[in-house]
């Protein structure tokens, strides 16, 4: 599934779309920023609540396929701005993370 | 020693916005030089959570990378209040981190380990009340 499919199964809001075609595999649920670097790999989806710029720099460094933000997090456009200049993709949905993960295991794993 | 490749960055211990701005520009270098992305991951992180930590505990510092044929060498140096006890602070899940940075995500006490678990050699040397090094050397 690719990101953009995604976006579409879980009707998912776009922030930033730098690379809509990359694949997703698997995923990884955390708001703690160490945590998420031990254990997301590369091409997951990583599902957060967490809304500041750091979160870019850890899903760009950590080569995440996309940022899933949940509860419909805010988000600030330093924050936006930065995920497209880092070539993220930054998505956000009114789900919870629960949610979220419950139909993304579903998807990835079809 | 042409072959090789120093990048030195000051890292700045004020501006938490702008934290991680030296690892993106050696995951950039790396990519550049068609580095495996598994590698680059390694190196990205490793060098991240060192970097973030001279921003949150140390209040900046200066980082040093040599990219060596067979292996990438990271040097953090700070001249921040320095650990007491470095084996304590290895230990996954201690952390001093203050409650404005912990509501940012940090503070799981997981850095260092996540540097020793990224990296083939770590070395932390530290003086109380003078600073910190961090050494890292991840072969490629
Ligand atoms: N450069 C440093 N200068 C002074 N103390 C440090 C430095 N780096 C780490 N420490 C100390 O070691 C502790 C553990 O560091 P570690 O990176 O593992 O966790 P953390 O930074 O507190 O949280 P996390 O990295 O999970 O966000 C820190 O809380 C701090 O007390
Ligand atoms: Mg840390």
């Amino acid at each position: 599934m690719t990101v953009r499919d995604a976006i579409t199964r879980l009707d998912l809001e776009a922030l930033s779309l730098p690379d809509g075609d990359r694949e997703i595999r698997g995923g990884y649920c955390g708001d703690l920023l160490s945590w998420v670097m031990t254990r997301l790999q590369s091409d997951e989806a990583w599902v957060t609540i967490m809304n500041n710029v750091n979160v870019i720099a850890v899903a760009s460094l950590s080569d995440a396929a996309c940022v899933i933000l949940t509860e419909n997090a805010e988000v600030e456009e330093a924050v936006i701005d930065r995920a497209r200049e880092r070539g993220v993709n930054l998505l956000r949905s009114d789900q919870s993370s629960f949610e979220i993960c419950a139909q993304l295991g579903e998807l990835t794993h079809a | 020693m042409a072959d090789v490749l120093r990048l030195h960055f000051t890292v700045d211990g004020e501006d938490f916005t702008s934290a991680g701005e030296a690892s993106a520009q050696v995951k950039k270098k790396l990519r550049q030089m068609g580095y495996d992305p598994e590698l680059i991951r390694r190196v990205s992180i490793a060098m991240y959570e060192g970097e973030i930590n001279m921003v949150i505990h140390a209040g900046g510092g200066e980082a040093d990378i040599c990219i060596y044929p067979d292996k990438i060498e990271i040097l953090l140096s700070d001249k921040g209040p320095g650990i007491a006890d470095i084996a304590l602070a290895m230990r996954a899940g201690y952390s001093t981190a203050p409650e404005t940075v912990r509501n940012l995500g940090f503070g799981a006490g997981m850095g260092l380990p996540n540097m020793k678990r990224y990296s083939d050699f770590m070395n932390v040397e530290s003086v109380v009340g003078e600073g910190t090094k961090v050494t890292m050397i991840i072969n490629t």
